[in-house]
């Protein structure tokens, strides 16, 4: 890992869901495991999560919804992402989302999904391993 | 005095404890404890054993007395369930309007005694369903409500002058209790007969629950509007529900759930009386709302501790005269956050827990959980076995037969003593900021459950805590749960509604009428009325709500982590 920078991640909430307490948590342990990590705070809708992604020159970019709107929110955000040409931004997902429904997010571009219960340091190992400064 | 306990008992107690002490360090010598440290949901350390000791200065009539006298430790009213049992009050709420009065149709017939509306994000943060910000979200977390329309068809049947009911909203709250009043009086049914509750918690949204539309200040100032409102003229309905579950359920620990509900409670109070109300006018229309999480005794003792803590911030901080000013009434619901998505039918056996310590400590309602509702909204089957739970609490488990069980318990009295103390802590310690609004400018609460948060996480994860069915008991095998879906088709469904009812609107009503509103809010005119009037002529929430954002700003969330 000799001269590689260290990793930039994002947690953002899209869409009008409170449910923060996941987020807080992930943006935490990405902190302790030595990432550099943005929270966009509540509230966020697809465009602006995208365009702050951007303009933080970010690695990977971490989506949490607990109110079911994810099967709009998180495709939305792939496909600005393409269109902004900067889809080699990794997207992951985490919050209460129905088996069906991860099925299709991952063949929609959704790299991994992490439901509850999963330990912090899984996730902070599947950053590490699937996650790579970008160029 | 009254001391429960003579001075010479101590003496031979704490002999025979010492010899206790030894057998026990006897039997550890070959089988250790199970546990370097035994310590609750919260954390608190809890000891081998309790004696009078732990309780040495008790003075019964002091500190406990009977239910219905001061310092209410052993519940508010003197019959308790003897008389009356809890209101059994189910949290209901799923797409549209008709899909919801179906669903409280169907509770009020299996026995529920109380109505509670979930609402959708949307009306949550106070947009229409066809708000840009709303894509996807119209009906997934609860019930849509842009216009009177859809609020006449919600309670459609509902007989509203003998049914309480409670709605769970926040930033829009006037707006919505607008619409409720003018549903009634529409039905011809008068305004002072009726009852219910609006959560109108602002508070606790900045430091827990998130929703949020304008700042904290402005935020308040709508508040002491209803509280004044609510009294002249809605004199049954609960204007605040001061609420810790949220706070809970962002990760605080029980302690905290407590002292920021009674900070926030202070604050309310404090500016209703700075507004000139009279203390006993209002203070008994504030009700509260407790989150009942796992740790049994931890939660029974937090809500005895609640009662005698409010008794006495009353009494001697606002010098209230009243005795149902001094009463801290509270819903409750067993904790949403210690469900796990693993072996869901677990989730029963856990709500069952919680609502037991609910009504242990006295609650005066209760919603419990169902055992689906960490992947979806309830279906009806899910929804109908936690209001079983509640009727085999309250009518086979016997625990109603006697008031307050559990008081004079040596452990149970210690915890409610040490969580008072713990608690006023923190509020003084709020005090000395300058009170709860300056708090949670300096995000003091915020950041503090967040720590509370990452912390209970990682006990899990170092498996300091068990969660049965997560880091312990796994199965690979997955159970599958029946689970509700929202028809995706709603949304559109309910756009082409709200448009029907405002192509029939008068228009030049509307605009003049939210025009009085944006007066009120600029000024120091009382914003009830002029809403009810908005309203009534079909200003939809968000326009109204635009007024509030026009007039106040909108408040971002800061980020805390």
């Amino acid at each position: 890992m000799k001269g590689e920078r260290r990793l930039r991640v994002m947690v953002a909430k899209p869409g009008l869901d409170g449910h923060d307490r996941g987020a807080r948590i992930i943006a935490r342990a990405y902190r302790d495991a030595g990432f550099e990590v943005v929270y966009t705070g509540l509230h966020q809708t697809p465009e602006e999560i995208v365009e702050a992604a951007i303009q933080e020159d970010v690695d990977m970019l971490g989506l949490s919804s607990l109110a079911g709107a994810h099967m709009y929110l998180f495709p939305r955000v792939i496909e600005l992402l393409q269109e902004k040409g900067a889809e080699d931004i990794v997207v992951c997902g985490g919050g209460i989302i129905p088996d069906e429904d991860i099925a299709k997010l991952k063949s929609g571009g959704v790299k991994e999904i992490f439901t509850p219960g999963t330990p912090l340091d899984e996730i902070t190992a599947w950053v590490r391993e699937h996650v790579k400064p970008r160029a | 005095m009254t001391k429960t306990f003579n001075k010479e008992i101590f003496e031979e107690i704490n002999k025979g404890k010492e010899s206790w002490e030894e057998t026990c360090n006897d039997a550890f010598s070959c089988t250790p404890e199970r546990l370097k440290r035994f310590s609750t949901v919260s954390d608190q350390e809890i000891k081998r054993i309790y004696t009078p000791d732990d309780i040495q200065n008790h003075d019964f009539m002091r500190d406990l007395a009977f239910p219905g006298q001061y310092p209410f430790t052993r519940g508010v009213q003197p019959s308790m369930y003897r008389g009356r049992l809890w209101t059994m009050r189910m949290f209901a709420g799923l797409g549209s309007a008709s899909d919801t009065n179906r669903r409280f149709h169907l509770l009020v017939k299996e026995g529920q005694t109380g109505l509670s509306t979930a609402f959708d994000m949307p009306t949550l943060m106070g947009y229409d369903t066809d708000a840009p910000k709303a894509r996807g979200e119209c009906g997934k977390c609860g019930v849509a409500i842009d216009t009177l329309v859809d609020m006449e068809d919600l309670f459609d049947g509902l007989p509203i002058d003998q049914i309480t009911t409670s709605m769970t909203i926040n930033p829009p709250a006037a707006v919505l209790w607008a619409m409720y009043i003018a549903m009634a009086e529409n039905r011809g049914i008068d305004r002072k007969v009726l009852g219910g509750t609006i959560q109108n918690d602002m508070l606790k949204e900045f430091i827990a629950q998130k929703t949020f539309m304008c700042p904290p200040e402005p935020s308040l100032r709508i508040i002491t509007d209803t509280v004044e409102f609510g009294t002249k003229e809605v004199p049954r309905w609960n204007t605040i529900s001061i609420s810790g579950y949220h706070i809970r359920e962002a990760g605080s620990t029980a302690v905290q759930e407590l002292a920021f509900t009674l900070a926030d409670g202070i604050a309310y109070t404090q500016a209703a009386v700075e507004r000139g109300l009279n203390v006993d006018d209002f203070a008994p229309r504030f009700s509260f709302f407790f989150n009942s999480h796992l740790d049994f005794f931890e939660e029974i003792a937090k809500f005895r501790a609640a009662r005698r803590m409010w008794g006495k911030i009353m009494r001697e901080r606002f010098n209230a005269k009243s005795p149902r000013s001094w009463w801290l009434r509270f819903h409750t619901q067993t904790a949403g956050c210690s469900l796990t998505a693993q072996q869901p039918y677990n989730n029963v056996v856990r709500t069952a827990l919680e609502a037991l310590a609910a009504v242990l400590g006295g609650t005066q309602s209760l919603h419990t959980n169902s055992l689906d509702e960490v992947l979806a909204i309830p279906t009806e089957e899910a929804a109908t076995i936690a209001l079983r739970t509640q009727q085999i609490i309250a009518e086979e488990s016997g625990v109603a037969n006697t008031i307050d069980p559990l008081g004079g318990s040596y452990f149970v009295e210690a915890l409610t003593d040490r969580m008072e103390e713990e608690a006023f802590e923190i509020i003084r310690k709020i005090d000395d900021m300058g009170g709860m609004l300056s708090a949670i400018e300096k995000n003091y609460p915020q950041q503090e459950i967040a720590d509370a948060a990452y912390h209970y996480q990682r006990r899990i994860d170092e498996l300091d805590r068990t969660v049965v069915g997560v880091n312990k008991y796994v199965t690979d095998e997955d159970i599958p749960v029946e689970v509700l879906e929202i028809d995706e088709e709603l949304e559109r469904i309910q756009m082409e509604k709200t448009e029907r009812v405002k192509s029939a609107r008068d228009n030049k009503r509307v605009t003049e009428a939210l025009q009085r509103v944006g007066e009120a809010c600029a000024g120091t005119t009382n914003v009830m009325e002029p809403i009810i009037d908005a309203v009534k002529a079909h200003a939809t929430l968000q326009e109204v709500c635009d007024v509030f954002r026009k007039v106040y700003g909108e408040y971002r969330d800061p980020g805390i982590y």
